[in-house]
Formats: structure tokens, sequence, C-alpha cells
């Protein structure tokens, strides 16, 4: 399956990959509207490290998810591959964020856990951050 | 073609299941089931009082769950023997049923401590089961005043999820402090002033001496009046089918990473194991949902003839009150160093000893908490990675290049 790989040597860490998951997933199609002074909630994040290298983190789609697997409400399932959370399932306790090794799960703005569906679940289709980023520091393919 | 049979229900059974067919889907599994509900979340029926979740939204798998996955599933029924030898396990019913491999995944259940009177309260309740929450669902109405014996995780879970229902709730705990098995007295001391401010009392240090009629006395002297009762003390593993066998059981059943039991081909899971902590080095009872599901997970793989260890289990909670969570993991050895930040609303512990971070408890502090989790799971050398910058938030770029290279350029 295609998965979200970054090259952080293209990264210049304008964080538009967090304004564009914000958007994407909002439900809204209009961007100032859905994102114009409103603190935004976005499934990946830009980091930087000790030398001022950045680059985009997200859900890894890990083949052996300990979210999962340590999901109490059975709302975290793999739908052909793909990590998908049932929010309606959701209770909000946060283990998986408690669990997850990569940062990668994370408290949404009801309270709930939110993490990157890949986009496969809003009109995108395909990752949002990926199509947005201006420099290809995020790429969306397959590797083994 | 083998015959699995798994003793239990819960998320630990529904994990041998997944395990078992990640091997093979020729074979006949036999689930006997004393809940007459398919698998749900357990944790969750406080979420169902508060009503967060719903009998629908509570199962752990789908509708078709056990048709998908070939699984029979006696309900209402109890093992009430397993005959090691002749490889097979004896129903309450007096019937048999023959089995290559078994798992035994039976739970625990409540402990309630003698105490005087007990028996002539009349509105008296356990906190474990869906059928437990149902019937104390019918027995609270808005007027209720409730007092819960226990300020445990499952008695504050339980005074969360009633709130909303009644007019009074009371916990008391023999234990100075609330959640006394997962946090210290300072951070207990922030989590029982948050409940307080949402109109939980507690009566902490002194437990109920007497009961008469609706009304306890405390062994301080102090009396409570109450309504309706939950009994929330502390629960036992379900060893006894194990022990009765000849397995190896000390206060819950023993198994190795690869959840056999010390019974040939009889495997275990759940909350009524006792197994390896790595962040302590010691083995003990850690019931908790993921490491119940994981452990059902590695007894399938097994059972089916697979290799799965669960080689790092350590104890570890989020658990969170009306708003304010608490993630905790881990342990602190004797010796270990404390790092703390806090204010008012927040506080972070962090507990380190040889290079290692043990163990943690933050409350207030929920992001990205699973990169200092995998610290403590994986005993990753602190001198591998920038502490430093672990120290004022979670992130990847502290745990360097290398490990960021492979997490993010390649599929794990």
């Amino acid at each position: 399956m295609k998965r979200i790989f970054v090259k952080e040597e293209w990264c210049l860490g304008c964080h538009l990959c967090e304004y564009n998951c914000a958007f994407a997933n909002s439900g809204l199609t209009d961007m100032v509207k859905a994102l114009k002074d409103k603190k935004i909630y976005p499934r990946v994040r830009v980091e930087t490290d000790e030398d001022g290298i950045t680059y985009a983190v997200s859900c890894r789609h890990c083949t052996n998810p300990l979210c999962v697997k340590s999901c109490i409400a059975g709302a975290l399932s793999i739908q052909d591959g793909v990590i998908q959370i049932d929010h309606n399932k959701c209770v909000g306790c946060l283990t998986c964020v408690l669990v997850c090794p990569h940062g990668a799960v994370v408290e949404d703005e009801k309270g709930i856990a939110q993490k990157c569906e890949l986009c496969m679940k809003n009109s995108c289709g395909a990752p949002a951050c990926v199509a947005g980023c201006p420099n290809g520091a995020i790429v969306y393919e397959e590797r083994e | 073609m083998k015959r699995y049979v798994i003793i239990g229900n819960g998320v630990a059974a529904a994990g041998c299941i997944e395990g078992i067919r990640s091997v093979e889907h020729e074979s006949e599994i036999t689930v006997i089931s004393a809940e007459e509900h398919p698998v749900y979340c357990r944790p969750l029926i406080s979420y169902y009082l508060e009503k967060k979740t719903d009998l629908q939204r509570i199962n752990y798998r789908s509708p078709a769950f056990y048709a998908d996955n070939g699984v029979k599933v006696i309900y209402g029924k109890s093992v009430t023997k397993i005959n090691a030898d002749t490889r097979q396990v004896t129903l309450n019913t007096g019937e048999t049923l023959p089995y290559d491999a078994l798992c035994n995944a039976t739970g625990s259940a409540p402990f309630v401590p003698p105490m005087k009177g007990l028996e002539k309260v009349k509105k008296q309740f356990t906190f474990m089961t869906l059928d437990d929450t149902l019937a104390l669902e019918q027995a609270v109405t808005p007027e209720s005043r409730v007092l819960i014996i226990g300020a445990g995780l499952i008695g504050l879970k339980c005074a969360e999820g009633l709130h909303k229902r009644v007019a009074e709730i009371t916990v008391c705990d023999l234990a100075p402090r609330v959640l006394s098995s997962i946090l210290d007295d300072t951070c207990a001391a922030m989590m029982q002033k948050h409940l307080e401010a949402n109109g939980i009392q507690f009566c902490l240090g002194t437990s109920a001496s007497e009961f008469t009629g609706n009304k306890a006395k405390m062994q301080d002297g102090r009396t409570i009046d109450f309504d309706v009762l939950v009994l929330a003390v502390g629960v036992r593993p379900n060893t006894a089918l194990i022990q009765e066998a000849g397995g190896k059981v000390n206060r819950g059943i023993l198994v190795d990473a690869k959840c056999s039991t010390s019974l040939p081909d009889v495997y275990a899971a759940g909350d009524c194991t006792e197994y390896h902590d790595v962040s302590s080095g010691t083995d003990k009872i850690m019931a908790l949902m993921p490491n119940a599901y994981i452990q059902g997970h590695a007894s399938g793989v097994n059972m089916a003839g697979g290799s799965e260890s669960f080689d790092c289990a350590i104890p570890m909670n989020s658990i969170g009150f009306f708003g304010l969570h608490c993630h905790t993991a881990g342990s602190q050895p004797e010796g270990c160093q404390m790092l703390e930040e806090a204010d008012e609303e927040h506080i972070k512990r962090l507990f380190v000893k040889d290079d290692r971070l043990t163990g943690f408890m933050l409350i207030g502090h929920t992001h990205r908490t699973g990169i200092y989790t995998a610290l403590v799971r994986n005993q990753t050398p602190l001198s591998t990675v920038d502490f430093e910058r672990l120290k004022i938030e979670p992130q990847i770029a502290a745990l360097g290049k290398e490990h960021r290279s492979r997490v993010l350029k390649g599929v794990i």
C-alpha cells in the first residue's frame, strides 16, 4: 500500500502541510472559514531537530500497530493497511496517545483521538499534506 | 485440524481469536462465555453510564466477528474443570469439550472484603461487567446518594459515570489517597482536587466497618447515609481452573512471554495472569486492556503453531476524569531520580535510573506521551537520545537521525 514518507532534505519548515491537513479534515469548502483565527488540530506535525532540519511527522500506518491493539473502545482498526479511527466509537480515553511510539495520535478539539488516515475519509481521497507541499518534501508512494 | 478452546469472552479472547486467524483459517475455535454478551469494551461501562457510548457501540468487534472468524460461542455456560491429561474442559452443565490448544482468558472478579451488615444492604453492586452496569443504572435515580467503596480506577470511573445521574457521590478508601495503585501523593492530590471540584466527595484513609440499613459506619467513627452502594475495593485474578489442573499460579496465573502456562498446550492471557514487567524487572499482575489484547494475540499465534512473544510489557494507564487526563507508565524503582515540572494544573514527573526512563506520571500533559512510553518499554539508554529536549516535550527529533530515518522513510 501507499504510505507517506519524508524527504527532509527538501522540507522548508513552512508548516503548510499542517494547514492543508486541518483544512482537508475540517469538512468545510472555504479555507478561510476553516482556518482563519482558529487553533488548528493537524494530524501531521512539523518538527525541528537540533541542527534546524525540519520534517513532517504523521502516522506511519505500522504493520504491527500498538494503537490498534491497545484501543479500549475497539475504535481503531486496520482497513486495507490503513489505520483508521471510528470517531463514533472513540470515547477519548487517549490510550492510543499513550502507546503510539511516534507521537502520531493526538487529541482533537473535541477531546477524542485523531490521526492521519491518508485523507481516505475526507473529500481529498489522497493526502492533502503531500498534494500541497510546495517542495516535494513529503511523498505518497509504495515502499518495501 | 486443531481444536481450539478459549475460556472467557473478553478482549484477551478476541485477541486470541485474531492471533489464531493470523496463522490459519481452517480449524474450529470454541469460546465459552459465561457472560451472555458478545465481546464488549469492559472499561467502557462507565462511559455507558455517562452516555458517551451505548449498547451497540460498546461492542468491541462487529456483529459478524465470530462468524467471520469461524468461532462457535457457547453463551451462559462456564468451565468448571480443565483436565490437562485428557485435554478436555468440563462445563457447568456436565458436558465436556476436547482441545488441542487451550487459552484461559478468565479475567478477574471483584474482591469484596467481609464487612459487617453488608448482606443486608439491598442496593449493592460491583462494577465489572455490563450486567453490573445495567443493574446499577436501574437502581439509581436523580435523588440517589451513592457510596462507592474504593477510590481506585474502577471506583472513580464509576463515580464519573454516575455523577450526572444521581444527587450525591461519596467515595471512600482505606488508602489515604485516590488512585493509589498508579499515583503518588502529589499527583493523587491534584486529581482528587479536580474530582472534588466536580462534586465528588471523599472519605479517605478509612473504610466502612459496619452497615446498618442504608448507613455506613466508618472505621474512624463517621457515618455516611446512602441509597446505593458500589463495591470497588479491588479485583482478584480468576486462577482456580489452572490451579486445580496443577498449573503454576502465584497471585495470578504464571505465564511466560509466549503466554504459556506450566501446563502443556495451555495458554493464559489477560487479567488472570501474572507476567514480567520490564520496567521494574519483576513479575506482577498488570490487569490492563492493551496488555490483555496483546497477550491474547500472542497466545493465539502460538496455539496455532506460529511464534509471537510479548516481552516488553509494562504497566501503563491513560485515565481521565471530567476532562483532566492522567498518563502513567512504568515504575519507580528504589533509588530512581525524579525529574519534576509542575504548576497549578499540570504535573510532569519522570523517573530515571541507570540511564533509563523507568516510568512517568503526567497530569494534564497528554501530547505525544507515547514517545515517553516507548522509552520505558524499550529501555532506551538515555545517553543515546537528547533527553534534555525530551524532558521539555516528547518529540521524534530528540531520538536521533538514525531512528528518524528508519521511522519516517521506511515501512515499520
